[in-house]
């Protein structure tokens, strides 16, 4: 089959988003008020380390002022990879036509 | 650090700024930087003799780029990102891919303050040299043994995947061992990431078998150029695909 890598990777997320919605359902309805699931997993490991009573000796010299900011600049992130795979896949396939 | 509390911290990604004690941040630097020399003078070798291999460079990179920008919901209700940098180690080995994950790295320390300059070394590690040197391998030892060369790809950067995580708990582990110690803080880790990583890792390890096929079907040349498939394994896959 032509096509059939593309349709089994295509099942394969449309699986992973199930499963996620599904466990979204269940994890939603034990939160309590306030209570948010789903988030970074790095913000709440350095509190629990800060928990153990260990102090981080430095902090980021710049941080995201807000999530908006952060979600905008992990956005570029991706748009500046994803321009450069089309750049160079749209060349690969443009040079060969012409080959 | 009991290690109850260590296991809630088993799906984080990169060690963040400030959070490797002395002398484990200056440790995983020295660690790191023979690989980042190597990778910077196997870089240069790359543009000197093979110049035809420089777009495929940038997509390994760009590879990185995508696929760390994007945190996917782990089944365990928090967030983690795949790291991409199987690609770059199948391509072009784990030293090169050490330098695309410290470029991303510093990207990501320096704009979105996660992960950090302190614990650059400690990531570059894990995400840069310990994952793609896996899919290296692994990819090494598939093509020799014959094995189908899609299946080999998504194992090796599904592996890859896996690995950064577990090699970020050892390092964790390390530098925190708490009252369990070094070996029950690590498990404490180990069996969260069955959990946790191994949808991601599936995820990842599927993509960059996609983009793979890609690859070989629009510029084999470049493949057999790095000595990655012969022409024969080219011939047979372009076929199958036709």
């Amino acid at each position: 089959m032509k096509y059939g890598m593309e349709l089994a990777v295509a099942a394969l997320i449309v699986v992973f988003a199930a499963v996620f919605l599904f466990q979204d359902a269940a994890i939603q309805a034990t939160l309590g008020d306030g209570e948010e699931a789903w988030g970074g997993a790095d913000g709440e490991a350095a509190g629990l380390i800060e928990a153990s009573g260990y102090e981080p000796w430095t902090g980021p010299l710049w941080a995201p002022p807000s999530g908006e900011v952060e979600s905008l600049l992990f956005a570029l992130q991706a748009a500046i990879g994803a321009v450069i795979i089309g750049y160079v896949f749209g060349y690969w396939r443009g040079s060969r036509r012409t080959a | 650090m009991p290690p109850t509390r260590l296991q809630s911290i088993g799906d984080i990604m990169h060690i963040m700024e400030g959070f490797l004690p002395s002398p484990w941040w200056e440790i995983w630097f020295f660690v790191s930087l023979p690989f980042i020399v190597i990778g910077l003078y196997q870089l240069n070798k790359l543009v000197q003799e093979k110049r035809e291999a420089l777009p495929l460079l940038a997509v390994a990179g760009a590879f990185v780029f995508v696929l760390s920008s994007l945190k996917l919901p782990s089944f365990n209700g928090s967030c983690s990102h795949p790291t991409g940098t199987g690609l770059g180690g199948v391509l072009f080995g784990p030293c090169i891919a050490a330098v695309l994950g410290l470029i991303v790295l510093i990207f990501q320390a320096v704009f979105l303050a996660h992960g950090g300059i302190t614990t650059l070394g400690a990531n570059v590690f894990s995400m840069g040299i310990a994952g793609p040197a896996v899919a290296y391998f692994i990819y090494k030892a598939g093509t020799r043994a014959g094995a189908n060369t899609y299946a080999t790809v998504f194992c090796a950067a599904a592996l890859a995947d896996l690995v950064t995580y577990v090699v970020t708990s050892v390092q964790l582990a390390l530098a925190f061992p708490g009252t369990a110690g070094f070996l029950g803080a690590f498990s404490a880790f180990a069996a969260i990431f069955a959990v946790t990583q191994v949808p991601l890792a599936i995820i990842e390890g599927a993509v960059i078998m996609l983009v793979f096929k890609y690859i070989v079907q629009l510029k084999p040349e470049i493949l057999t150029r790095l000595n990655l498939l012969s022409e024969s394994t080219v011939t047979k896959l372009r076929e199958a695909a036709a």
